[in-house]
C-alpha cells in the first residue's frame, strides 16, 4: 500500500522543504539587521527585472544545469560526487587548451572540439576517485573533495608557471582567439528580430545545457545503461546477481558525471570569460548538489532548480551591491536547501505521511489482514 | 640542517597538528558510535569564527573558547537531529552544514565587524599566548635536551597541551569505562545495545556532543591560538584531512596522534620550501607542497597503507526491526 | 519433571486482550495466553500471523493499544526493554543481537555492567558465567570473539545473556533456523534443563515438528488472532497446520515419479575461496539431469550459497562445470551473470529482497531484471521498449497469479509470496535448461507455497533440470528426486528421498558419514 501519492512525493515535499529553507534564510537576514522582504524584492528585481538581469540569471542557471546534471547522474548510481568544482576546473583547462592551441575557423566547430575536450578532462578528473572507490573501496566523498583542492593547486601552478602569456602578471591564460567566441543571447536573437541586452553573458551553451537535460533523461530512463545504473544505485547485491558489474557502473556513471561537470566550462570559460582564470568555477560545483537534490535527480526538476538558483545567485550578487548583505547569503540558502531536501527529508515526509494516512483512514475501513510488506 | 632549525620545524608540526588531532578525535567518537561526520570542517569553522569574534568583543579568550564550543555544539545538534532523530542521509547533512558554516561565518563577520568577512586581529588576553614551562630558560643551555625542552616542548599555547592530554583520555573512556563499551557497541550493532535496554539515541547524541566539544576546541584554537583572528574559510580542508587521519589511524586514539603529527609535519614543511631544497637538493613547486596533505589523504584512502575496517554500523540510521 | 502446584499458582506470564494495530492493519487482535511456570509453551503461526509483533510487545519494543500483561500474577507495564528485563523476561532473537568484534564476556556484560568502570564488571561476569556454565551445560570461552565462534555457540551466548540478567521467562524466536538437527537437539536438552530448574520457556516457531517434540502446550496464531490453545499431547501436525491456515493443508507435494534424461549440469571438483581466504567449497562434484530435481540439503552457511553464486555467475571458482556438455567459463570474460543466462541457466536467488528484486523498481522493471539486454525488450540500438516490457510483465503476473496484478506497483509493496512469484515467473518463463532455486518458500505464506511447489514440479515435468537449495528438510524431502547433503563445503552423500529420512539427513548435515545411518 502506497503511503502517499506520487505527486506528493515529487512535488509537495521539495516545495515544503524549499519554503522552510526560505523562511530560515529570511530569519538569518533579519538577524543580521536587514529586512528580508526588501532583500527578496531586490533579489527578484535584480534577477528578473530586465533583459540584462535575465541574461545573467540564465547564464548562472546554465552553469548549474551542467553541475546539477553531473551530481544527479552520479546519484542515480548512489555515488555522491562532490568533486564538481574540480571536474569543472579541469573542464576549463580542456576548453582553454582546445581554444588556444587548435586553429578553429568558426565557433560552431570550436564548440564541438570544446565539448569533447571539456567532457574528456572532466571525466578524467572524476575517473580517478571512481576507480579508487570501485577497486580500493576509498570513500568517494572524501576523495572527490580532495581532488577539488588538488585541482585548484594544479590550476594555480599551470596558470602561474605554464599557461600565462609572457610579460603578463595575472595568473590567467591569454584571450581566446576570435573564432572561438560563442554568440551570446543578443547575437543569437538578433537574426530573429528580438533585441536582447548585449552585455549579458548568457550564451549558446544554454542550448547545449538544455540538450544535455534531454540526453540525460533519455540515458537514465530509456536505455539499458540507465536501467543498470539505477538498479546498481538501489542495490549493489541485486546488481551483482543480475550480472551488472559494479566496477563498470561506478566508472561509467562517474565519468559521465565528470564530463557533464566539465562541460560547464563551455559556459563560463568559453562563453563568458573567453580565457581561463583562477577560481573560474566560483562554487557552481557545490550548487550543483543543491540543484540535484531539489530537482530529485530528474532533468526537469534540475532545470527548474537550476533556474531558481540562477535567480538566487544573480539576486544575491545585486543584493551584495545594493545592501550590506554579503554574497555569502547564497551559500546559506544553498546549505539550507541541501539540508531540508537531502538530510531532513523525513522531517517533512513523516508528518505528511501521517496526514495522508489519516485522510485515507477516514475514507476506508480498517482490516485484519496481515501487512502486505511481510 | 642544524638542530635549531629541525626543532623549529618540529615545533611548527606540533602546532599545526593540534587542530587536526582534536578534530580527528572528535570524528573518532562520532564514527565509533556509528554516526559518519563529514561536517568536522564546518564545526571547526563555526567555532573558529565564534571564538575569535567573542574574544575580540570581550577581550577574554576563555569566554571566546566557550562561545566557540557552543557554536560547534549547535552544529552538532543539527547534525544529530538530522542523522539520528530524522534518520537522514549523514553525508548530505555534513556537506550542508559545511556550506552553512562557510556562508554564515562570513555573513555574521561582515555584520558585526564590517571588515570584509574577518574578525579584527586578536591581541593580549583575547588570544592564547605561549606558555613557558618551568626552568625552560635555565635548562636551555643543556646540550641537545635543553633546546628540545625549551624550544619544542615548552612554549606552546595551552590548547596544544590539552589536545595531547585528550589522547590518553579518549583511550581511557573508550576502553576502560562502561560508557565506552556501549559507545563502541552502538557503532557495531545498535540492535545489540537496544535489546539490552540501553538507549541507542542517547548514546549517539552523547557521541555527537563530544564530537561537537572537541571540534569546538579545535576551531577555537585555530583562530585564537594558531593564528590571531578569523578569516574566511580558514579551516582550508583540515576537517577532511582529519577524517583521512582517522581512517589511517584505524579509528584508534594513539594511532590518531601519529597520523595527525604526520599531516602536521607536511603542513609545516610546506611553509619552509627553502629547507626542502637544502635537504633534497631540488626545488618542489609551492603548489605541490600545498597539495601534499590532500594527495596523501587520497593515497591513504586508496588503501596503499593497509586496509581499514570502519565500525560496522557506521553511516546507517538505526531502525528497530519489526 | 515438576508440575505446577494446585490451581492457586499464578501463571508465570499471562496476556489478556492484547491488541496492536499499525495504521489500517490489525497485527494483534485480543490475544490472551497463560503460561504456567516450569513449562515450555509454543506459539505457532505462519509468516504475517502476528507472532513477531506479540513478542515485540512483550519485550517493550511496541506498546500494545489495549490489553494487559501479568507477570506472576502482578500486572506489569513494559514500556521498554529495560522494563522487560527487570520483569525477568529474556529474549533470544532469531537474528542474534551480538557485537561481532567483542568477546563473549563483553557481549554478556553489555548493558548489565555494575558500574562506570569496566574491569570490575568484566571480572564479576567471568565468575558468573563459569557458574552458569556448570549449572546448565552452557559452556563457552569467555574470551573468544563472536565472529570466531560458530552459530550454535553464539546462540548459547544469547541464552547466557538472558540468564545473566536473571531472566525467569525465556522467549526464543525461531531458534533452530541456523542449527543442524543435532545442534537443535542439544538446544532442546538445554531448554529441558532450564525448564526443570523452574524457568518458563516460550518457543516461537513455524516448525510443526519442534512443537510436537518439546512443548507441553501450544497456541496457534492466524492473521493476528489466537485461534486455539491446546495441549501438545492432544493434537497433531495436520490439525495444527489446519488451525494455522484455516483450511486443510497439503503437507506433501503431489507429483509423479521423475523420468530423468541426459546430464544437463556436470560439476567436477568445484572450489571457492572467499575474499578473506576461507575455503567455502572444497572440491564438490555432482550431476543434474534433465527432468529431475536435485535437492541440496544442509544448514545455511555450508557452501550452498556459494554454489548458487558460482552457477549464477557472481562468484569466482576453480574446477569444471559443463552445461549440456559444453564448458562454462568460471573466471574469464564470460563468467558473469549475463553469460550464464545466455547459456540457459536461470536463477531464483535465496534472498529475493537483496538479490532477486530491486525493491524500489516497479514490478514491470523487475520482470526483466537480469534479462534487460535481451533483444525482445529493445526498441532500437539505443533505447529499451518500455511499453512492450510493461505489457509482457502484466501477462506474466496474470499467469502466475501475482496479486495485485499491477505492473506499476513497486516490488516492496507486494507480499513475500507475491514477490517470490514475480521472480519465479521471470526465471521460469525464460525456458531455461537449468533452473537454480534457493529457499523458494522462505517468508512465503502457505497458499503461495503450494503454488510455487507446483510450478517447480511442472517445470521438471517439461524436461528441465532443477537444482534446489533449501534449509527446510521437509521441502527437500517432498520436492526432490535426488538429495545431496552439503556440510562444510563438501558433499557428504547422496540419497533418494524414499530411502532416507530426516534423521539420516540430519547426521549428514552435521558432517557425520558412514555412521549408524
Amino acid at each position: 500500500m502506497q503511503k502517499m501519492p506520487q505527486w506528493a512525493d515529487v512535488v509537495l515535499i521539495p516545495l515544503i522543504s524549499l519554503i522552510l529553507a526560505a523562511v530560515l534564510s529570511g530569519l538569518v537576514i533579519l538577524a543580521i539587521g536587514e529586512n528580508p522582504i526588501t532583500a527578496l524584492t531586490i533579489m527578484i528585481d535584480g534577477a528578473m527585472g530586465s533583459k540584462y538581469a535575465w541574461g545573467y540569471t540564465l547564464y548562472y542557471a546554465t552553469n548549474f544545469i551542467f553541475t546539477g546534471l553531473a551530481v544527479s547522474v552520479a546519484f542515480h548510481a548512489r555515488m555522491f560526487n562532490i568533486g564538481g568544482e574540480g571536474q569543472a576546473t579541469l573542464g576549463g583547462l580542456g576548453v582553454a587548451l582546445c581554444c588556444l592551441y587548435l586553429p578553429w575557423p568558426h565557433w560552431s566547430l570550436a564548440i564541438l572540439g570544446a565539448i569533447v575536450a571539456s567532457a574528456a578532462f572532466g571525466a578524467f578528473w572524476a575517473l580517478i576517485p571512481a576507480w579508487l572507490q570501485a577497486k580500493r573501496g576509498s570513500h568517494i566523498v572524501i576523495t572527490t573533495i580532495m581532488f577539488n583542492f588538488i585541482a585548484a593547486a594544479l590550476l594555480n601552478y599551470l596558470l602561474v608557471s605554464v599557461l600565462k602569456p609572457v610579460g603578463s602578471m595575472e595568473p590567467a591564460t591569454g584571450k581566446f582567439p576570435e573564432p572561438t567566441h560563442l554568440p551570446n543571447f543578443a547575437e543569437m536573437l538578433a537574426p530573429l528580430g528580438i533585441s536582447f541586452s548585449r552585455g549579458a553573458p548568457a550564451n549558446v551553451s544554454f542550448i547545449i545545457a538544455i540538450l544535455a537535460c534531454f540526453a540525460v533523461w533519455a540515458l537514465i530512463w530509456k536505455t539499458r545503461l540507465g536501467y543498470e545504473i539505477r538498479a546498481f544505485g538501489h542495490s549493489e547485491s541485486a546488481a551483482k546477481y543480475a550480472g551488472i558489474s559494479p566496477t563498470k557502473i561506478i566508472l561509467i556513471s562517474m565519468s559521465i558525471s565528470g564530463a557533464l561537470a566539465g562541460m560547464m566550462a563551455l559556459n563560463n570559460v568559453m562563453g563568458e570569460a573567453e580565457r581561463l582564470v583562477l577560481n573560474a568555477t566560483e562554487g557552481a560545483g557545490f550548487i550543483g548538489i543543491a540543484v540535484a537534490l531539489m530537482g530529485r535527480s530528474h532533468p526537469l526538476g534540475i532545470f527548474l532548480a537550476a533556474l531558481l538558483f540562477g535567480v538566487l545567485y544573480q539576486g544575491g550578487a545585486i543584493l551584495s551591491q545594493d545592501t550590506s548583505i554579503p554574497v555569502q547569503i547564497v551559500l546559506v540558502i544553498q546549505a539550507l536547501v541541501i539540508m531540508f531536501t537531502g538530510a531532513l527529508d523525513n522531517m517533512v515526509r513523516m508528518p505528511l505521511e501521517k496526514v495522508f494516512l489519516a485522510f485515507n483512514r477516514s475514507s476506508a475501513k480498517p482490516t485484519t489482514k496481515p501487512t502486505a510488506a511481510e | 640542517m642544524d638542530l635549531l632549525t629541525l626543532l623549529q620545524v618540529l615545533d611548527a608540526t606540533v602546532r599545526l597538528s593540534t587542530p587536526l588531532l582534536l578534530a580527528c578525535l572528535a570524528g573518532l567518537f562520532s564514527e565509533r558510535a556509528g554516526i559518519f561526520d563529514i561536517g568536522l570542517e564546518g564545526k571547526m569553522l563555526a567555532a573558529a569564527f565564534t571564538a575569535a569574534a567573542v574574544a575580540a568583543m570581550t577581550g577574554n579568550v576563555w569566554i571566546g573558547l566557550v562561545a566557540g564550543i557552543a557554536a560547534s555544539l549547535l552544529f552538532s545538534a543539527i547534525h544529530g537531529l538530522a542523522s539520528i532523530t530524522f534518520r537522514g542521509n549523514q553525508l548530505i547533512s555534513g556537506v550542508a552544514l559545511n556550506f552553512l558554516a562557510s556562508g554564515l561565518t562570513v555573513l555574521v563577520a561582515q555584520a558585526w565587524f564590517a571588515q570584509g568577512g574577518r574578525t579584527p586581529s586578536l591581541q593580549g588576553a583575547a588570544r592564547f599566548n605561549p606558555i613557558t614551562l618551568p626552568f625552560a630558560e635555565s635548562l636551555s643551555g643543556v646540550p641537545i635536551l635543553g633546546p628540545i625542552y625549551a624550544e619544542l616542548i615548552s612554549g606552546h599555547t595551552i590548547l596544544v597541551y590539552v589536545s595531547l592530554l585528550v589522547v590518553p583520555l579518549t583511550w581511557w573512556v573508550l576502553f576502560r569505562t562502561r560508557f565506552g563499551l556501549r559507545l563502541r557497541a552502538v557503532g557495531e550493532n545498535p540492535a545489540a545495545v537496544d535489546t539490552a535496554g540501553i538507549s541507542v539515541v542517547g548514546l549517539r547524541f552523547a557521541a555527537v556532543g563530544i564530537c561537537g566539544v572537541l571540534c569546538g576546541i579545535a576551531g577555537a584554537y585555530l583562530s585564537t591560538g594558531l593564528q590571531a583572528g578569523f578569516v574566511k574559510d580558514m579551516t582550508a580542508g583540515r576537517g577532511y584531512i582529519a577524517l583521512a587521519a582517522l581512517i589511517f589511524a584505524k579509528w584508534r586514539p594513539w594511532y590518531a596522534l601519529t597520523a595527525c603529527l604526520l599531516f602536521g609535519f607536511l603542513q609545516a614543511i610546506a611553509l619552509r620550501s627553502d629547507l626542502i631544497e637544502a635537504v633534497i637538493g631540488f626545488r618542489i613547486q609551492i603548489q605541490l607542497l600545498d597539495a601534499l596533505p590532500y594527495i596523501l589523504t587520497v593515497i591513504i584512502l586508496a588503501g596503499f597503507v593497509g586496509k581499514a575496517i570502519p565500525p560496522r554500523a557506521g553511516g546507517e540510521p538505526y531502525v528497530k526491526e519489526r | 519433571m515438576t508440575s505446577p502446584a494446585s490451581g492457586t499458582a499464578h501463571p508465570a506470564i499471562e496476556l489478556r486482550g492484547i491488541s496492536k494495530a499499525f495504521g489500517a492493519v490489525q497485527a494483534n487482535k485480543d490475544i490472551s495466553i497463560r503460561v504456567m511456570p516450569g513449562t515450555i509453551h509454543g506459539i505457532i503461526g505462519e509468516n504475517g500471523a502476528g507472532k513477531s509483533t506479540l513478542m515485540s510487545i512483550l519485550y517493550g519494543f511496541y506498546k500494545a493499544d489495549a490489553g494487559e500483561i501479568f507477570i506472576n500474577g502482578t500486572k506489569t507495564l513494559i514500556p521498554d526493554s529495560q522494563a522487560a528485563i527487570a520483569a525477568g523476561i529474556g529474549m533470544v532473537f532469531q537474528h542474534f543481537k551480538l557485537v561481532e568484534n567483542f568477546t563473549v564476556l563483553e557481549n554478556v556484560v553489555l548493558g548489565a555492567e555494575d558500574s562506570g568502570l569496566l574491569r570490575p564488571s568484566l571480572a564479576r561476569a567471568r565468575r558468573e558465567l563459569k557458574s552458569l556454565a556448570e549449572e546448565y551445560e552452557l559452556n563457552v570461552d569467555p574470551d573468544a570473539l563472536i565472529e570466531d565462534i560458530g552459530v550454535g555457540m553464539q546462540q548459547r551466548v544469547e541464552i547466557l545473556k538472558a540468564l545473566y540478567r536473571k531472566a525467569d521467562i525465556l522467549i526464543l524466536d525461531e531458534p533452530t533456523g541456523v542449527l543442524t538437527p543435532a545442534e537443535a537437539d542439544q538446544l532442546f536438552r538445554i531448554l529441558g534443563r532450564l525448564k526443570d530448574e523452574g524457568k518458563t520457556i516460550i518457543l516461537i516457531t513455524h516448525k510443526l515438528r519442534e512443537i510436537m517434540e518439546i512443548t507441553e502446550t501450544v497456541s496457534v496464531m492466524r492473521r493476528g488472532e489466537m485461534t486455539a490453545t491446546v495441549k501438545t499431547a492432544e493434537t497433531s501436525p495436520p490439525e495444527l497446520a489446519e488451525l494455522m491456515v484455516g483450511r486443510k493443508v497439503l503437507l506433501r507435494v503431489d507429483k509423479k515419479p521423475a523420468t530423468p534424461g541426459a546430464n544437463v549440469l556436470e560439476v567436477r571438483d568445484l572450489k571457492v575461496t572467499d575474499d578473506k581466504g576461507v575455503r567455502r567449497l572444497k572440491g564438490i562434484s555432482f550431476d543434474v539431469r534433465a527432468g529431475e530435481i536435485l535437492g541440496i540439503a544442509g544448514v545455511a552457511g555450508n557452501g550452498q550459497s556459494e554454489l548458487l553464486e558460482v552457477l549464477g555467475g557472481y562468484e569466482k571458482a576453480s574446477g569444471t562445470i559443463l552445461l549440456n556438455g559444453e564448458l562454462i567459463d568460471l573466471t574469464g570474460k564470460h563468467s558473469d551473470g549475463q553469460s550464464r543466462r545466455h547459456r540457459g541457466i536461470a536463477h531464483v536467488p535465496e534472498d529475493r529482497q537483496r538479490e532477486g528484486l530491486i525493491m524500489d523498481y516497479m514490478a514491470w522493471e523487475n520482470a526483466i531484471f537480469g534479462y534487460h539486454h535481451e533483444p525482445e525488450y529493445q526498441k532500437s540500438r539505443l533505447f529499451m521498449d518500455n511499453a512492450a516490457i510493461r505489457e509482457a510483465a502484466a501477462a506474466k503476473m496474470g499467469r502466475f497469479d501475482v496479486r495485485p496484478p499491477d505492473p506499476k506497483l513497486s516490488a516492496k509493496n507486494f507480499s513475500g509470496g507475491n514477490q517470490q512469484k514475480i521472480v519465479l515467473a521471470r526465471e521460469i518463463e525464460r525456458n531455461p535448461d537449468l533452473l537454480l532455486i534457493g529457499q523458494p518458500t522462505r517468508g512465503v505464506d502457505i497458499g503461495a507455497i503450494e503454488f510455487i511447489h507446483q510450478q517447480i514440479v511442472a517445470l521438471r515435468d517439461q524436461g528441465k533440470a532443477i537444482l534446489l537449495v533449501s534449509v527446510e528438510l521437509d521441502e527437500i524431502l517432498s520436492l526432490s528426486d535426488r538429495i545431496a547433503v552439503m556440510f562444510d563445503g563438501q558433499i557428504m552423500g547422496e540419497r533418494l528421498p524414499g530411502e532416507t529420512d530426516a534423521k539420516e539427513l540430519g547426521l549428514l548435515m552435521a558432517g557425520m558419514t558412514g555412521e549408524a545411518a
